[in-house]
């Protein structure tokens, strides 16, 4: 992905660069939540029990 | 071996002390972007690549935060929209500026003495907030109340004059002004310039504070997405760097929110604001290794910059970690709002 977006011209790679920050912050988001969702609670668990 | 043209020690470096940076935005509702382009420029990166990558971080958390607020609240889209054209050619000055400074060869240079009063200015202000006794609450009994001094400058008819969602009115000319302070700011710095703009809005533009508070996180996406796109075109944001920071930055933002639910943050300011002092201290070492060639300095920087984000990071978490196991609380949800 970044060699593809060295050799696109400048309008073309700051929308590419754009639009990779866009996802990887949606797929990020979305990750996390599920792993907060997934494992928060024995996370808390362990640590009132520790 | 290289991952995301990264090596692994300057990967796990990224992804560290975005997970730090993602805890002060997720406890304080700040703090994320003026530690990042410090912190590129004291690794050494040439300030047009510390600021791009930096405005890129920018819009990849202000699309976070969007996204945890569901939207972004109390918004006046009109003021939004009105404000875009300035913030595009104030983050469009502050780019060329940046670059004209580099082809001078005083860029790391300008930019890293603004950080060094930046981050003391700001430092110095959350230590007296913390160390104020009285506490006392600045937001107004009203809420639909607006400052004086907004009022003062709402009285002037400067035309053209726009109507704001409120039903007031207020000259194109403050909003395109505020908007093109701010985004000169951001472009300049590579900050998101919450700190700025909120309260540029709330206090010359004159808008109720939660829709000053929620038209300025969506000034954050303009500002983010306008700078990511600005830089980008000049082929400087490190897309590697961007990556890491934000792998560790929405995560330690979950866990930063979530930690607000049992920390006071009365407890933890003063730290912050002892932690800002001392990033101000780490870049003016970063300026004295640059103009002795002496390398100590350089450790010196590097070493306070993340110590110290690590000891504030460490102190919320222990904080935390303590009333959990003490049972103080019991969280309905673990993603406390601020």
């Amino acid at each position: 992905m970044v060699s593809v977006i060295e050799f696109a011209s400048p309008t073309v790679q700051a929308l590419a660069v754009v639009a990779l920050v866009t996802v990887e912050a949606i797929v990020l988001y979305t990750g996390y939540g599920v792993l907060e969702r997934l494992a928060g609670p024995s996370v808390i668990e362990r640590i009132e029990k520790a | 071996m290289a991952v995301l043209g990264l090596s692994v020690e300057l990967l796990a470096l990224f992804v560290g002390f975005g997970f730090m940076v993602g805890v002060f935005f997720g406890f304080f509702g700040m703090g994320g972007s003026f530690l990042v382009t410090p912190a590129l420029l004291i690794l050494g990166y040439p300030a047009p690549v510390a600021i791009g990558s930096s405005m890129a971080f920018v819009f990849g958390t202000a699309i976070i935060a969007t996204m945890k607020h569901a939207d972004v609240g109390n918004v006046d889209y009109r003021l939004g929209a009105l404000m875009f054209v300035g913030i595009t050619l104030g983050i469009e000055g502050g780019r060329l500026f940046v670059f004209f400074l580099e082809e001078l060869g005083r860029a790391e240079l300008v930019v890293g003495v603004a950080y060094v009063l930046l981050l003391a200015a700001i430092g110095v202000l959350f230590t007296r907030s913390a160390l104020r006794a009285d506490g006392a609450d600045d937001e107004p009994d009203d809420p639909d109340e607006i400052p004086e001094l907004a009022k003062t400058i709402k009285s002037y008819d400067v035309p053209p004059m726009m109507t704001l969602a409120d039903g007031s009115k207020a000259s194109l000319w403050t909003i395109s002004g505020v908007g093109g302070g701010v985004g000169l700011v951001s472009g300049f710095l590579g900050i998101g310039g919450g700190f700025v703009r909120m309260p540029a809005i709330y206090y010359l533009i004159g808008v109720p504070l939660a829709v000053a508070v929620g038209t300025s996180l969506f000034g954050a996406l303009i500002s983010g997405g306008v700078g990511a796109f600005s830089y980008g075109r000049s082929g400087v944001i490190d897309v590697g760097v961007v990556t890491a920071l934000l792998v560790g930055s929405a995560l330690g933002a979950r866990i930063g929110s979530a930690a607000t639910v049992y920390v006071d943050e009365s407890d933890v300011t003063i730290y912050f604001g002892i932690m800002l002092l001392l990033a101000s201290a780490a870049v003016a070492f970063g300026e004295i290794a640059n103009w002795t060639g002496i390398a100590a300095f350089d450790t010196v920087s590097f070493v306070l910059l993340i110590g110290s984000s690590a000891l504030v990071t460490t102190i919320i978490l222990y904080y935390g970690t303590k009333e959990i196991r003490a049972g103080a609380v019991t969280p309905t949800t673990t993603t406390g709002e601020k």
